[in-house]
C-alpha cells in the first residue's frame, strides 16, 4: 500500500502540491488528471524520492520512504519519465535491461527478459541492437515503457507516457499496462492529460488543481457526480451525455409501484383493475411480491368465458430486467424485441417497478441532449442511441 | 642537414624525450585533477564559479612569470615546470568538463537518477560518457600549451627541446632554434593528432555504422 499522509510541495512560497492525502492499495490503477502545472509529475516524483517533500510522508506498506535509501528505493519502482529519456549511448537491449544491471541481474537473464520486454511491445528482436535514434518517436516511447518494467517493479509510475503515440498504439499501449495491472497485480500511478485514458485505464481518478485534490474517486463516480464545474469541465459535456445512460440503472428510472396482481385473483377482479388504471397488461406476482408472469387484455378478452382465476390464463413466458443492470446494457435490447413496457425485479426476483417505452425515449433525449430544452428537434432513432453507446469510454472496459 | 641531424640528432631525441616527460606529466596531472574536479564543481554550482574565476585568472598570469614565481616555491628543474605547466592546463580541462558535463541534457541525467543509478553510476556511465567530446576538446587544447609552454621551462633549469632553442638564441645559432622548433611544432601537431583518434574512440555511439 502507498500512502500520502498530508504531503506538501513548497517552491519558494509557490504551492505546488498542497496537503496532498491519498492511500492507494496494491494493484490499483491511480490517474492523475489535472490542468498543466497542477502537480500531477511534482507528486509522482516525490514518490521515488526524485523531489522531497516540503512536509508530510509517504509509506510504502507501511514504512517511510524517506528513510530508505532512495537509490534501492527508485531500483523498485519503475518509472516512465514525461520525456521518455532513452540512453542515447546505449542499445535498445541496454536500455530496456538497465535497471536489471544495476540489481546485478547476470547477463543471460537480462538478455532474456530484453527479448520478452521487446516482444510484449511488439517489435521485432532484432531492434534490440538498434539505438535509440533509429527508432521513431513511438517506438522510443514503448521502450520508454518497458524500461520501467523489466526489473518486476510492483509500483510504475508513467508521466504521460503515451503522448506521441497515434491512436492504434495508442490503445494497444493502453491495454498492454491495463493487463499487466489486472492480471500481474502491478500498482499503477499514471499521469495524464487525456480523460478517456483515464476514464478507460483507471481504476481511481484523482483530479487535481492548484496541487490540490479536488476529486479522487472511480471512473464511474466521477462521470455519476462531478464534484465541481472544474471536474464537469475536464470531462467535457459530450462525455457526461455519453456518460449517463451508461452508468444509470434500471432501478433509476423505472416507474415505481406498477399495476400488478395475484394468481388467485379472479377475472372479473383484474379487469375491473386494468379498467381502473387505464392499461391493458397486468403483471402477476404471488404474495411475496415475486414477478410471475403477466396477463393482457387479449388473452383476458378471449378466455372470460372459460377460465376464472388469473392463474389459469396467465402467460410465464416474461420478459424482465433487473433492478441495478445498467441502462445502456438494456434500453437496446428493450428497443430491438419492441415490448411496450419491461417489468424490473430485484435480486431477490421480487417485482419492484416497471420499464416503459416512454422512459425509454426520456433517457435516449437526455443522453443526446442533455437536461436543458435547447435541443435541436430532430429526429431520435433507436440507432442513434447505439452509436453513443458504443462510443462511451468505460463500455469498452468491459469488452 | 645530414650532418646536422649527425651533429644534433642524438640532442634532440634525448631534449625530445625531456620535452615529452614534461609536458606529458603536467597534463596528465591536469586531466586527473581537472576532470574530476570540474565534474565535482557540476554538483556544487555555487563553487563553480569561484573555482572557475580563479583558474581563469592563473591563466592569465604570464607563463613566464608563473614559472620565475615556482623557483621560490619549488626551487629549479623539473618539478618546479611540470607544477606550472599543470597550472595551465587547469583551466581548459576544468572549464570544458564544466560544461560538457552540465550540457548533458537534464532528461537523461533525470532517467539515470530515476532509474536508480547513484550518483558516480550517473557520472561514469551517463553524463562523462555524453560529455566526452567537450572534455576531450578542452583535454586537446591544453595538451598543445602544455608543449608550448614546455619550451619556456627550460628557463627554470627544467630541459626539454626549450634548451636547444635558447641556446640557439643565445649563439645566434638558427640551425639549433629550428633544430628545437620544428620537433615542438611536429610534437604538438602529432599529440593533438593522437588526441583526435581518442576523441573519436571515446565519442558514444549512437547509431549501428
Ligand atoms: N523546480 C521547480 N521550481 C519552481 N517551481 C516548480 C518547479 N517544478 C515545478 N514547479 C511548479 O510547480 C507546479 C506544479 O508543477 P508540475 O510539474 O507538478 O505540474 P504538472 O501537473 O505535472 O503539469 P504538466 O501537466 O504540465 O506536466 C507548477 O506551477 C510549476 O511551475
Ligand atoms: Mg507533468
Amino acid at each position: 500500500m502507498l500512502k500520502f499522509d498530508n504531503i506538501s510541495k513548497i517552491y519558494k512560497g509557490n504551492k505546488a502540491v498542497d496537503n496532498f492525502n491519498l492511500e492507494v492499495q496494491d494493484g490499483e490503477f491511480i490517474c492523475f488528471i489535472g490542468t498543466s502545472g497542477s502537480g500531477k509529475t511534482t507528486t509522482m516524483r516525490m514518490i521515488n524520492r526524485m523531489l522531497t517533500q516540503t512536509s508530510g510522508t509517504i509509506t510504502i506498506d507501511g514504512k517511510d520512504i524517506a528513510k530508505m535509501d532512495p537509490v534501492k528505493l527508485r531500483r523498485q519502482i519503475g518509472y516512465v519519465i514525461q520525456n521518455i529519456g532513452l540512453m542515447p549511448h546505449m542499445t535498445i537491449r541496454e536500455n530496456i535491461t538497465l535497471v536489471p544491471k544495476l540489481l546485478k541481474w547476470p547477463e543471460e537473464k537480462r538478455n532474456e527478459r530484453a527479448k520478452e520486454m521487446i516482444e510484449l511491445v511488439e517489435l521485432p528482436e532484432s531492434y534490440l541492437d538498434r539505438y535509440p535514434s533509429e527508432l521513431s518517436g513511438g517506438q522510443q516511447q514503448r521502450i520508454g515503457v518497458v524500461r520501467a518494467l523489466a526489473a518486476d517493479q510492483d509500483i510504475i509510475l508513467m508521466d504521460e507516457p503515451f503522448g506521441a503515440l497515434d491512436p492504434i498504439t495508442r490503445e494497444a499501449l493502453q491495454d498492454l499496462v491495463k493487463d499487466l495491472q489486472e492480471r500481474l497485480g502491478k500498482t499503477f500511478i499514471f499521469v495524464t492529460h487525456d480523460m478517456d485514458e483515464a476514464l478507460k485505464l483507471a481504476t481511481r481518478i484523482v483530479v487535481m488543481s492548484e496541487g490540490k485534490i479536488v476529486q479522487a474517486d472511480t471512473p464511474d463516480n466521477i462521470l455519476k457526480n462531478p464534484a465541481n464545474k472544474f471536474v464537469e469541465n475536464l470531462i467535457g459535456q459530450d462525455r457526461l451525455i455519453q456518460a449517463r445512460p451508461s452508468i444509470t440503472t434500471v432501478g433509476q428510472v423505472m416507474l415505481a409501484n406498477p399495476v400488478s396482481i395475484t394468481p388467485g385473483k379472479s377475472l372479473v377482479t383484474a379487469i375491473r383493475l386494468m379498467h381502473d388504471r387505464r392499461v391493458d397488461t397486468l403483471l402477476v406476482t404471488d404474495d411475496a411480491g415475486i414477478l410471475k408472469g403477466y396477463i393482457d387484455i387479449e388473452s383476458l378478452d378471449y378466455n372470460f368465458n372459460t377460465s376464472s382465476s388469473v392463474s389459469d390464463i396467465m402467460n410465464k413466458d416474461i420478459f424482465y430486467v433487473k433492478e441495478d443492470s445498467l441502462v445502456r446494457d438494456t434500453v437496446e435490447r428493450i428497443l430491438k424485441r419492441g415490448f411496450k413496457n419491461v417489468p424490473v425485479i430485484n435480486k431477490e426476483g421480487i417485482l419492484v417497478g416497471i420499464v416503459t417505452r416512454a422512459t425509454l425515449v426520456d433517457i435516449v433525449y437526455d443522453a443526446l441532449w442533455g437536461d436543458e430544452n435547447s435541443a435541436p428537434h430532430e429526429e431520435v432513432s433507436g440507432t442513434t442511441t447505439e452509436t453513443a453507446n458504443e462510443n462511451n469510454p468505460s463500455s469498452t472496459k468491459e469488452g | 642537414m645530414t650532418s646536422f641531424l649527425q651533429e644534433y640528432g642524438a640532442m634532440i631525441i634525448s631534449k625530445l624525450w625531456e620535452h615529452i616527460e614534461i609536458s606529458g606529466m603536467a597534463l596528465f596531472l591536469g586531466v586527473v585533477i581537472a576532470v574530476p574536479l570540474g565534474v565535482l564543481l557540476t554538483r556544487l554550482p555555487k563553487t563553480a564559479s569561484v573555482v572557475i574565476a580563479i583558474a581563469s585568472m592563473l591563466q592569465t598570469i604570464p607563463a613566464l612569470a608563473l614559472l620565475a614565481m615556482m623557483i621560490p616555491l619549488f626551487g629549479i628543474g623539473k618539478f618546479p615546470a611540470v607544477i606550472a605547466l599543470f597550472v595551465y592546463s587547469l583551466l581548459p580541462i576544468l572549464r570544458n568538463t564544466y560544461i560538457g558535463i552540465n550540457g548533458v541534457d537534464p532528461v537523461l541525467k533525470d532517467a539515470a537518477k530515476g532509474m536508480g543509478m547513484t550518483n558516480l553510476q550517473s557520472i561514469m556511465q551517463v553524463e562523462l560518457v555524453m560529455a566526452s567530446q567537450v572534455i576531450m576538446s578542452g583535454i586537446r587544447l591544453a595538451a598543445t600549451y602544455v608543449i608550448a609552454w614546455a619550451t619556456l621551462a627550460s628557463y627554470i633549469g627544467a630541459g626539454g627541446l626549450g634548451d636547444m632553442i635558447f641556446n640557439g638564441l643565445n649563439l645566434y645559432q638558427p640551425k639549433l632554434i629550428l633544430g628545437g622548433t620544428i620537433p615542438v611544432i611536429l610534437l604538438a601537431l602529432l599529440v593533438d593528432f593522437i588526441l583526435g583518434q581518442v576523441e573519436k574512440k571515446l565519442t558514444p555511439k549512437t547509431t549501428r555504422n
